[in-house]
């Protein structure tokens, strides 16, 4: 549909050019510029407030782009270019996009009134037409994945933070993304549940994922992640191989950040 | 002091060893007082109500399954269950049309709560019931052109269609905002996930929404059920009739107000009761998941089974069993 014009490497699965998001005048993202190939595991670091959970929200487009280009797989989210003009898409074009795209929140989000593994069938049974038959065995298979096989018909209120959060995981991988993002998914938890999480996104990433990590998980950033980005006032600071931005950063504020959190 | 040392389970033992606690209950001594006075004061009321021959108790079994009441009785159900059908219909339209980012649509609904919440539903009642004197007929057409069907307004809006229309519509101006409160109590991230599972909007509404905003939205239903139980007698002002004007009818030829406004007392405490116990039930449906299945019902049954004052008061001597 968009030609992105990258003859020496793959199409990048997410392309933003000077992407900029403004909250009425509250500035929150200006001009980020980042790629994310194909299997590639990109962990976004940074202060609070310094735009990355935006900037992961502007790739499903629950919040809208205000300036700037933002591609998915080659297709521009939430518009169409024609004729030199923008166009909005529908709600349906953009809920059909919005299914290769898994996204984890920090506070889980499950639904409350179903069940783990009715939150997992919800949306191959009423996006994609799946049967019930079909939707529990895959929600079978995908808590047996995250570990959690013995959980199918467990309400989320049972579950411990940890587990809540490996369904959400399984939930989104219900609808076979291509791209999944995690906006600090291990925020919420009690630190002895975080490693089950963790675990369960390195065994994504080593399957091949194309993930983006919002995260304050050093270890994790350094060991699965292939890039490293350190947002900081709406803007990409500096990126890079984990390993080089951790141990050596070139910037003053990327230093101030990582002895903090380090 | 020795036996409080010997009942400490020593450091580092099973955490199921220790023996289970054995206390001297709280006594409640106030408890009994008040079942003592509640009881006199009962047996008064007993004996003022059922020994005075005013209330005229054989007149209320007589008329109590009397062809009249049960005609009344059933125009009572009929004009409840229909209104609130309409009432609950049209709030849950009128509730998503507010909600939605169309401000036709918004301030349309705007307008229509407005208006039906601020008139009296004896007006609308009336209102309804005389439209034939505003418009002799209604047809669909173009407006200032030709019409391609015409009804004659007092064969189309009869006695019972005006009291529907008069109840029902007002009732979804107040369901209205009881499905809005429901709806905006949902935490926003649960349309958030649906949304980036790929749900469209109305999916996400129906499947995610609406179930878990009926837990807020089935209580105050519930009122408003018990409420135009009553307020359905209003349709006597447009001359037809229900239980209220069924018994009045009667009275106003044996001149036995009391024991005939008892028999309809009667009935709507049975009415309204049986509501309340469906109410529960769905309370309960809905309410799955919220890690407190039930919990309300099981401790009114266990009140009601008579064992709520009982457990405290039953340990008076100190035995526990």
């Amino acid at each position: 549909m968009v030609n992105t014009e990258q003859p020496d490497t793959e199409r990048p699965m997410v392309k933003a050019e000077q992407v900029c998001k403004n909250f009425g005048h509250n500035q929150v993202l200006r001009g980020i510029d980042l790629r994310v190939q194909p299997r590639e595991v990109m962990c976004i670091i940074g202060p609070s407030g310094s735009g990355k959970s935006t900037f992961l929200r502007c790739i499903n487009h629950l919040d809208k782009v205000s300036a700037g280009r933002l591609y998915v797989d080659g297709e521009l989210v939430g518009y169409r270019e024609h004729g030199g003009k923008l166009h909005e898409l529908r709600e349906s074009e953009v809920a059909r996009r919005r299914r290769d795209i898994g996204m984890v929140f920090q506070r889980f989000n499950l639904f409350p009134h179903r069940t783990a593994a009715e939150n997992i069938m919800e949306a191959p049974m009423t996006v994609r037409g799946d049967s019930r038959a079909d939707a529990r065995a895959q929600a079978a298979a995908l808590l047996e994945r995250v570990g959690l096989g013995d959980k199918l018909d467990s309400y989320p209120s049972a579950l411990s933070g940890g587990q809540q959060q490996r369904v959400a995981i399984a939930r989104a991988l219900a609808m076979r993304p291509k791209l999944m993002l995690f906006d600090e998914p291990t925020s919420a938890l009690d630190p002895e549940l975080v490693g089950d999480v963790l675990a369960v996104m390195r065994g994504l990433a080593e399957d091949g994922m194309t993930m983006i990590v919002v995260t304050h998980e050093m270890g994790f950033a350094r060991e699965v992640g292939d890039s490293l980005v350190f947002m900081d006032g709406g803007v990409v600071v500096e990126a890079g191989k984990p390993r080089d931005v951790i141990s050596n950063p070139v910037h003053q504020r990327t230093q101030t950040f990582l002895s903090k959190v380090l | 002091m020795t036996a409080e040392t010997d009942s400490m389970p020593p450091v580092g033992s099973a955490p199921g060893g220790a023996a289970p606690i054995k206390a001297v209950p709280v006594r409640h001594p106030g408890r009994w007082v008040a079942v003592v006075v509640l009881a006199v004061l009962a047996a008064m009321l007993v004996n003022a109500i059922f020994t005075n021959p005013r209330f005229n108790w054989p007149v209320v079994g007589q008329y109590g399954f009397s062809e009249v009441v049960l005609s009344g009785l059933r125009n009572t159900l009929l004009l409840t269950a229909l209104a609130m059908a309409i009432g609950a219909v049209g709030g849950l339209i009128l509730a998503v049309m507010r909600l939605s980012p169309n401000p036709v649509l918004t301030s349309v609904a705007g307008g229509y709560i407005w208006f039906f919440r601020g008139t009296p539903v004896i007006t609308q009642l009336v209102f309804w019931n005389f439209l034939a004197s505003l418009f002799p007929t209604l047809g669909l057409g173009i407006p200032f052109g030709p019409e391609f069907v015409t009804f004659d307004t007092n064969k189309l809006i009869v006695q019972f269609t005006a009291c529907l229309l008069g109840l029902g519509l007002n009732e979804a101006a107040y369901m209205a905002e009881i499905v809005r409160g429901g709806i905006n109590s949902v935490e926003h991230g649960q349309t958030e996930a649906a949304s980036a599972l790929g749900m469209s909007r109305t999916q996400a509404l129906r499947r995610i929404v609406l179930p878990q905003a009926m837990r807020v939205i089935i209580p105050p239903t519930g009122n408003e059920t018990i409420s135009m139980l009553k307020t359905t007698s209003l349709v006597v002002v447009i001359g037809y009739f229900e239980l209220q004007t069924a018994v009045q009818s009667i009275y106003s030829r044996n001149f036995q107000p009391v024991p005939l406004l008892i028999v309809a007392a009667l009935w709507y405490l049975v009415l309204t009761s049986v509501l309340s116990i469906g109410q529960m039930y769905l309370e309960r449906y809905y309410g799955r998941g919220t890690g407190r299945p039930g919990e309300d019902t099981a401790r009114r049954s266990r009140f009601l089974l008579g064992r709520g004052l009982g457990r405290g008061a039953g340990r008076e001597g100190g035995n526990i069993t």
